[in-house]
């Protein structure tokens, strides 16, 4: 079997994957409760209400055609409209995921590369302080949950003990993430602490296994600098296991994006999902869950591939 | 939050005394005297005393009650009360000792469940390779593609945040991972003689599960179970942070930060309390996990030389 056919089987297996999460999805939104009687609340006593509401919003056709009928759309790209106001869900949407996608992608640029150097270094200096001391704290931090750490870094650095940065995000209406940097710093910088850890200890495991290894060892008594050593010959080979932990932690920044935005009153997909849910928006809430699944199985599908493709060893034994 | 990654680190800092000698189980009894060693272990089980303390005996010392208005909201300085009032005039510091029962009891109960959902699939699979084993872990494969706090927040959609509800999903987003641990660690238990020999006796197979399997992944299982436990505090406290809790009035450790945060400037203390509480709670499940898991490693390490 060939790398083509690795990937092209791989990516079959994402497909499926990202339709069964729809059905369940479904399931859990649609089937397990009645949005019709839940966006009516008490008036759902009243039969005629309640079958006007459900005619209205499609809930009166039999369900396996409410899911394909669903599911059809989505692939089309018309994920549908809200049931509070009726809008068309793209047109309200479209900049929430481009804010979400900012703040991502701001905390991913730095967290990777910093984290890279903080476990290689840790693996350098193994044991020693500054091993113990990125140990610990990585330790710490991948026990707090996302909301803690944005608490913690407000109480720090918004209102109590200095006041560097603001408590609350103030991209609104005209103001777009990158006009408020200043504001992006809090929120990004609580991302890139929940990611951190994994990344360090993935590499700082990784690096210490081609570190013991002969070839390292060899290029260490020709006499080569030990940044040298460390960044040309054991990097390369250190960074195959890595790449599937960072691939894995771009996804898991879009989960976690939930609650910092919630911290931060950041406007994107998190906030946008968490109003959804009381208000009972179903389809609201069937496009993010759908969105955040489909960058995860994305996220998966390059973790693997690209393991693969920067794994020599990998690449032959598929072939 | 549950992790995409759980990685546990290479058991570089195991002292070589702790390795060699008498592992030839993997026990929990001989798990847990291990893991007791190292200090990790030691601030983590003392942490969570302290935090399990206040969360159960807390309520007993609550001096004013769950929704008692007792004065001025907001105020951080107010006689005969030791922390100030909250937004809604309550006691800062009787709210605290009461909220955290809730996600104490929420996660122990949904970790609980997944344990046992997650153990039996993962046996079973172990034990009966094949077509149905292959359906179950692809499943699971697909679980985990989800975070399982988006899980819990679509789930509430249509139905609201109902306590069977957020156990349940919390539980299914356990399962899983509790599964393919146990999976991974029975599956070289079977091959091993006793449980042929057991075979041979005419043992039953839930004899089988029991008797022989059980005892020899309860080392990983352990681990594994506190990882999740730490996870599901998390998920459950994040829940209540996001405004999904129960009982909208009650006195909870997430709710507390999430309905104080905007008077955080005149009366820090309703969030600082709580926000600690929870942090020391999962940090203290965390090092404690940590412990096990380098205890763990180095049985292994043991069998292996």
């Amino acid at each position: 079997m060939g790398v083509a056919k690795f990937i092209i089987r791989r990516v079959l297996f994402g497909v499926a994957t990202l339709v069964i999460i729809s059905v369940l999805v479904f399931l859990l939104t649609q089937l397990l409760g009645d949005p019709a009687k839940a966006i009516l609340g008490r008036e759902a006593q009243v039969k005629a209400t309640l079958l006007g509401k459900r005619k209205e919003l499609g809930l009166d056709r039999p369900a396996v055609n409410q899911y394909f009928g669903w599911l059809w759309d989505l692939v089309r790209g018309n994920p549908g409209k809200s049931y509070v106001n009726g809008v068309r869900i793209w047109s309200f949407m479209g900049e929430r995921v481009t804010n979400s996608l900012f703040l991502v992608v701001l905390a991913a640029v730095v967290s990777i590369p910093l984290s890279l150097a903080i476990g290689a270094y840790s693996a350098l200096r193994r044991d020693k302080t500054f091993d113990g001391v990125s140990s610990y704290s990585s330790l710490i931090l991948a026990a707090l949950p996302e909301f803690v750490i944005g608490t913690f870094l407000v109480l720090l650095l918004s209102v109590k003990v200095w006041h560097l940065f603001p408590a609350v995000s103030n991209v609104r209406g005209d103001t777009r993430p990158w006009n408020d940097l200043k504001g992006m710093v809090l929120p990004s910088l609580t991302l890139i602490l929940v990611v951190l850890p994994y990344v360090v200890r993935a590499t700082r495991a990784s690096m210490i296994e081609v570190l013991e290894s002969d070839y390292v060892e060899m290029a260490r008594l020709k006499g080569i600098s030990p940044r040298g050593v460390l960044w040309r010959h054991a990097m390369p080979n250190a960074i195959g296991p890595t790449f599937q932990v960072i691939a894995l932690s771009l996804a898991y920044l879009f989960g976690g994006v939930v609650l910092v935005e919630k911290v931060f009153n950041y406007p994107g997909i998190g906030s946008a999902l968490i109003e959804a849910i009381p208000a009972h928006n179903v389809p609201v809430v069937q496009f993010i869950a759908m969105f955040i699944a489909a960058v995860y199985v994305l996220c998966n599908l390059l973790a693997d591939v690209g393991t693969i493709l920067v794994t020599p060893r990998l690449r032959t034994k598929l072939s | 939050m549950t992790a995409a990654i759980d990685i546990v680190d290479t058991p570089g800092e195991v002292p070589g005394d702790v390795v060699v000698t008498d592992v030839a189980t993997g026990r929990p009894s001989g798990l847990i005297r291990r893991a007791m060693r190292l200090w990790r272990t030691r601030v983590g089980l003392g942490l969570l005393v302290i935090v399990v303390g206040v969360a159960v005996l807390g309520p007993l010392f609550a001096p004013h009650g769950e929704t008692e208005g007792v004065g001025i909201p907001n105020k951080s300085h107010v006689d005969g009360l030791l922390f100030g009032t909250d937004k809604l005039g309550q006691d800062v510091w009787s709210r605290f000792l009461l909220g955290g029962r809730s996600i104490l009891l929420f996660a122990i109960v949904a970790t609980a469940l997944g344990l046992l959902f997650g153990v039996t699939i993962g046996l079973f699979c172990a034990l009966n390779r094949g077509k149905l084993d292959e359906l179950l872990m692809r499943s699971i494969d697909i679980i985990l593609a989800l975070p399982s706090l988006l899980l819990t927040l679509v789930a509430i959609t249509t139905i609201g945040p109902e306590t069977w509800l957020i156990i349940a999903t919390v539980a299914l987003t356990t399962t899983p991972r509790i599964a393919r641990v146990t999976r991974g660690a029975a599956i070289v238990v079977v091959e091993r003689d006793f449980v042929a020999a057991a075979e041979a006796l005419g043992e039953s197979r839930f004899r089988i599960l029991r008797s022989e399997l059980l005892p020899n992944v309860s080392g990983p299982l352990l681990v594994e179970a506190n990882l999740r436990l730490t996870y599901s505090i998390g998920i459950v406290a994040s829940l209540a942070f996001l405004g999904f809790s129960t009982d909208a009035n009650g006195a909870n450790w997430g709710t507390m930060i999430q309905e104080n945060r905007l008077a955080l400037a005149v009366q820090p203390w309703g969030v600082v309390l709580p926000t600690i509480a929870i942090a020391v709670l999962t940090i203290s499940t965390g090092l404690l996990g940590d412990g096990l898991a380098r205890a763990n490693a180095g049985i292994d390490r043991g069998r292996s030389e």
